[in-house]
């Protein structure tokens, strides 16, 4: 038995997503059992650090969800998932805010009558209620949403908890949920997926410093890589800079790209238009260096510099360095 | 980078996912999904735990405008078939599917019921999927990648789910060949090509295409275009099911965030990084 499932978002190698020790955490809070993740097996298995660190986090059981059909295509997993739910008998699933979890999270709504809230940054118990908060129009407003269903899914946005260990770490216990999926579920095929090869720099979704940049770097973004390494952040990107081809499109910040919450953004060059803020605009501290006096970003950066990103940027860098010994 | 369609069209003789009768064989029918949105420029609120809708400056949901082309360039490449335009929401709502009529689509059909407010994404989806079931069915159903105010995103599956059909989602590139769909997306971690037989759902993000603007022709043209106005009644739903009363989830607190404090503007005279880095140090950001 268990009350709380999270699912344990992996790369191809096995090791765990970034933000999923983010959900254990909040998980941890919400249950006085165990907390059990479950671990998709579309080809990668857990791996021995995996294991070891959601061991730490206190994930007592890791349920391996194995299937005939392909666990990747979304409404296959959601059958999946829905078996385990009975078989747990927990009634909440935490998965990490993406457009892929989304789209399990419907199927899971539509097959469990679950209520969902995406994009969640904070999760309580209120008199056996699940509230869960959430930040709203491009981070203008903060909510606190109700689930009134019996069984809830909430996906929760990347660094919205610090990361703690369990008072105790366990060793999990892995166990294989094996299930037929139904013919409707699988008449998706993937016919190619492709991983994006690592960069060497924290995923953008979950970095804590992210470096952006816009039309203003006119395609060179060797500057803000290194300003970037520097800090050990990641580097974005606004639309235009992905549309001219300066960088791929995986870097995109905004509305139609990834949405970041990190501790600090840096964008230079950046304009900082509606539906860029509307992917950024949560972040602690933002840093504006933009030629333009009048540039909107100007409007919600905590630290603005007026000033040419050529030369701000590198003496920027140089200076951390020195600072840094 | 071009933001290109690709677009070989062969619609194949098939059942809709609803509504076709035997021996029938209807022309090609696309549903688009859209939705009416508070402009994302303006000064967006909640009370009483919705979105302000009343407000006077709504908009066709940009991103929908991205499926109206998807949807509007598959059918003038396959030379034949019928786009309808579908919207749910208030009285105001109804200027989103002119907006789709005036960019092309041949029908709208807009749902309206006082007991659809307050409805949350699925309850919206359920909405959604019966209208496009009383329409008729259709080959495709087409949707925008989210709402650019409640950007849920969870729409799309659970209407496919809701009607029985594939999903697709999120396409940076759609492609109709015979009765396949085989769309390309761009996930955080990974591309992937994905594939299935019609009929289907499938969701575009704003790389697919370039909307077209309405032109004259087509904005005159629009007006004698029909729009048809449907109540729960209508589509057989029991309204416990949808609006406030059937949400799964309710808003409870809604307060707009404080405004950022302590905020400092330099003009660079030739140490601006070197403050800055001072700045960043001194806040323990680095
Ligand atoms: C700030 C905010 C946060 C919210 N959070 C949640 C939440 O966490 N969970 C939840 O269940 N509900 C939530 N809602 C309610 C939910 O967003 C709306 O009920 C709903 O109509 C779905 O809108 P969306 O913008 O999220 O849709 P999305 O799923 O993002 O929309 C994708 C596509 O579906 C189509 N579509 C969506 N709505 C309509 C429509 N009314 N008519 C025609 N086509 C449509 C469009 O093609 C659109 O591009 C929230 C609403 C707001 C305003
Ligand atoms: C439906 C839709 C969805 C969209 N989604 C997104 C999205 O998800 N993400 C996104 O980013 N955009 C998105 N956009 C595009 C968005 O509206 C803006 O066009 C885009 O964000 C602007 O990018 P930018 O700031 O790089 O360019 P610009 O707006 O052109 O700004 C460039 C800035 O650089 C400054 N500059 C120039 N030279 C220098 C220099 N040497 N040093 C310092 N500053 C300099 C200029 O003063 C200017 O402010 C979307 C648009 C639409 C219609």
């Amino acid at each position: 038995m268990s009350d709380i499932l999270v699912l344990l978002d992996h790369t191809s190698t096995g090791a765990l997503r970034t933000p999923v020790r983010e959900l254990v955490t909040l998980a941890r809070d919400l249950t006085d059992g165990g907390v059990h993740g479950v671990w998709a097996a579309d080809g990668a298995e857990p791996s021995a650090d995996a294991l070891t660190e959601l061991g730490e986090l206190g994930v007592t059981h890791v349920h391996r969800l194995t299937s005939d059909a392909d666990v990747r295509v979304p409404a296959v997993l959601a059958e999946g998932v829905v078996g385990l739910l009975d078989a747990t008998g927990a009634r909440t699933l935490l998965a990490v805010s993406s457009f892929e979890n989304k789209e399990l999270a419907a199927y899971l709504a539509v097959a469990t009558g679950a209520g969902v809230v995406t994009d969640a940054d904070a999760l309580e118990r209120v008199d056996g209620t699940l509230v869960v908060g959430k930040t709203v129009f491009a981070g203008t407003w903060t909510t606190r949403t109700a689930v009134r269903t019996p069984v809830a899914v909430v996906l929760v946005k990347a660094n919205s908890v610090v990361v703690s260990p369990a008072p105790a770490a366990v060793a999990p216990q892995v166990g294989e949920h094996a299930f037929t999926a139904s013919a409707g579920a699988s008449r998706v095929r993937v016919v190619e997926r492709t991983e994006r090869p690592a960069t060497g720099r924290p995923d953008l979704g979950s970095a804590h410093i992210v470096v952006t940049g816009g039309r203003g770097t006119e395609g060179d973004f060797t500057a803000l890589e290194e300003l970037a390494d520097v800090l050990g952040g990641a580097v974005g990107a606004t639309r235009v800079a992905t549309d001219e081809g300066w960088i791929g499109h995986d870097a995109q910040i905004g509305q139609t790209g990834v949405t970041i919450s990190p501790r600090l953004y840096i964008g230079a060059g950046v304009s900082g238009a509606v539906h860029h803020r509307g992917g950024m605009q949560a972040s602690g501290t933002i840093v504006a260096i933009n030629t333009d006096p009048d540039a909107p970003i100007f409007e919600i950066a905590d630290f603005g510099v007026v000033g040419d990103l050529t030369t701000v940027v590198p003496q920027l860098t140089a200076e951390l360095r020195r600072l840094k010994g | 980078m071009t933001r290109s369609i690709v677009v070989r069209v062969r619609w194949a003789n098939r059942p809709r996912c609803t509504g076709a009768s035997e021996g029938n064989v209807p022309d090609v029918k696309i549903v688009v999904c859209v939705k009416h949105v508070p402009d994302i420029q303006s000064d967006r609120q909640i009370a009483d735990g919705r979105t302000v809708r009343d407000g006077g400056d709504g908009t066709l949901n940009e991103l929908d405008e991205n499926a109206l082309e998807s949807a509007l360039s598959l059918v003038e490449a396959a030379g034949e078939g019928e786009v309808v335009v579908l919207t749910v929401g208030p009285d105001d709502a109804v200027d989103a599917v002119r907006k789709g009529l005036q960019m092309g689509a041949d029908e709208a059909v807009h749902v309206v019921d006082e007991a659809i407010a307050g409805s949350d994404a699925i309850a919206t989806a359920r909405v959604l999927a019966a209208a496009i079931t009383h329409v008729g069915g259709a080959d495709l159903v087409v949707t925008g990648m989210a709402g650019l105010d409640g950007l849920t995103s969870l729409v799309p599956a659970a209407v496919a789910a809701l009607l029985d059909v594939p999903a697709l989602p999120l396409a940076a590139q759609l492609e109709v060949t015979g009765s396949t769909v085989r769309v390309t997306r761009h996930l955080d971690h990974a591309s992937e090509v994905l594939e299935a037989q019609l009929p289907a759902l499938v969701s575009v993000t704003d790389q697919a295409n370039e909307p077209r603007y309405p032109n004259f022709k087509g904005i005159m043209a629009a007006r004698k275009k029909p729009v048809t106005t449907l109540t729960l009644a209508d589509l057989g739903l029991d309204a416990t099911l949808v609006g406030a009363a059937g949400a799964r989830t309710e808003v409870l607190e809604a307060a707009p965030r404080p405004a950022r404090e302590d905020r400092v503007l330099v003009t660079d005279t030739g140490d601006a990084g070197v403050r800055l880095a001072a700045y960043l140090v001194e806040n323990q950001l680095v």
